[in-house]
């Protein structure tokens, strides 16, 4: 349950976004989440939809989620692989000295606002 | 009309966390005080681990310890038991603690004249290994009975640890635990990551422990910087 922790950590940070911006109402909300970040994203989206009626910014404010597939590099070989399928040992020649190249990602890529009157 | 448009914001979901847990450290260093953290799963033996820790070390330093559970004081007691200024923190059901929890449980706690505070983390594999608490070093404490191949399981935790003490290991010969695989496996996501066996009940192994954590603490204290 660390969805409800992150939550508020998107909240916090969208927030400060959107007062350095003179934003009025931010619509939706993109998040790029990786395929092995430990994060769900349907508890995510529960969560969302819970913190956000308590931030007058945000409130209503959709969550979008951009999935990201988890790659492994195998430093033995230089080649990539699918993380999820193969795991630690890569499936080329068979080394465990491999590395997570993507898929770890939790992060915040973009935001649709409505700008305050007084910018106009 | 509205006026829409879209901000750009690429922005770790973490980033705030990760400043405010910075900012932390920076202060703990101009105190002088050094910050533990220390996860592991439930059952691990944290307590017991802590109480025998305190005791060593408390004719040399200043010791605090904050309790973190979901919910109840039975670990804040016991640990209190040990002469330690000891503050319960109650997480109201989040899984982990984040910097700005922990500064609050350090305002309560009170640094002033402190050397060592430990935050017992709640007892979870996952989410505590997300968050930066702004703590000096992370350990973790792997019990015998989990099994050798928690490594495999939850790399992320052992990623992000300075030390794992293998605990309980006066059960091995009750156990398939495999010390040597266990290592391996540490090792393969961390390393650098100092590894301890030992025995909170009987105390095996902790002299080791408390020279570590012994060192972390004055190395932390007199370097500058």
């Amino acid at each position: 349950m660390h969805e409800l922790g992150i939550v508020f950590n998107i909240v916090n940070s969208v927030e400060d976004v959107a007062k350095q911006n003179n934003v009025a109402r931010v619509n939706s909300v993109t998040l790029q989440i990786g395929e092995v970040s430990t994060v769900v994203p349907d508890y995510l989206i529960d969560c969302w939809n819970w913190a956000v009626k308590k931030s007058d910014v945000l409130r209503g404010a959709q969550m979008i989620v951009e999935n990201i597939p988890a790659v492994t590099i195998c430093n033995d070989c230089g080649k990539t692989y699918p993380t999820v399928r193969y795991g630690k040992i890569c499936p080329f020649c068979k080394s465990e000295n491999t590395v997570l190249q993507s898929g770890n990602e939790i992060s915040i890529k973009e935001i649709e606002v409505v700008d305050s009157a007084e910018n106009e | 009309m509205d006026k829409v448009r879209i901000i750009e914001v690429k922005q770790n979901v973490l980033a705030n966390n990760d400043a405010e847990a910075a900012k932390l450290r920076e202060e703990l260093k101009k105190k002088g005080v050094f910050l533990l953290n220390l996860m592991s799963s439930p059952g691990s033996g944290k307590t017991t681990t802590l109480k025998r820790t305190v005791q060593m070390l408390s004719s040399r330093y200043k010791i605090g310890v904050m309790e973190a559970d979901i919910d109840s004081d039975v670990d804040a007691r016991a640990i209190s038991e040990t002469g330690a200024k000891t503050v319960q923190l109650h997480t109201g059901g989040m899984c982990h603690l984040d910097a700005s929890m922990t500064k609050q449980g350090l305002d309560e706690l009170s640094t002033d004249g402190l050397d060592i505070a430990i935050l017992e983390n709640v007892g979870n594999l996952v989410c505590p290994a997300e968050f930066d608490t702004g703590a000096v070093k992370n350990a973790m404490i792997l019990s015998v009975p989990e099994g050798h191949d928690k490594p495999l399981k939850y790399p992320l935790m052992f990623s992000v640890c300075d030390v794992v003490l293998i605990n309980k290991i006066d059960t091995l010969p009750y156990f398939d635990f495999d010390m040597e695989k266990c290592r391996e496996y540490i090792a393969m996501r961390n390393p650098s990551a100092v590894i301890i066996p030992v025995c909170a009940r009987t105390g095996e192994g902790f002299e080791q422990w408390i020279n570590w954590l012994s060192g972390q603490t004055d190395t932390w204290k007199n370097t500058k910087e």
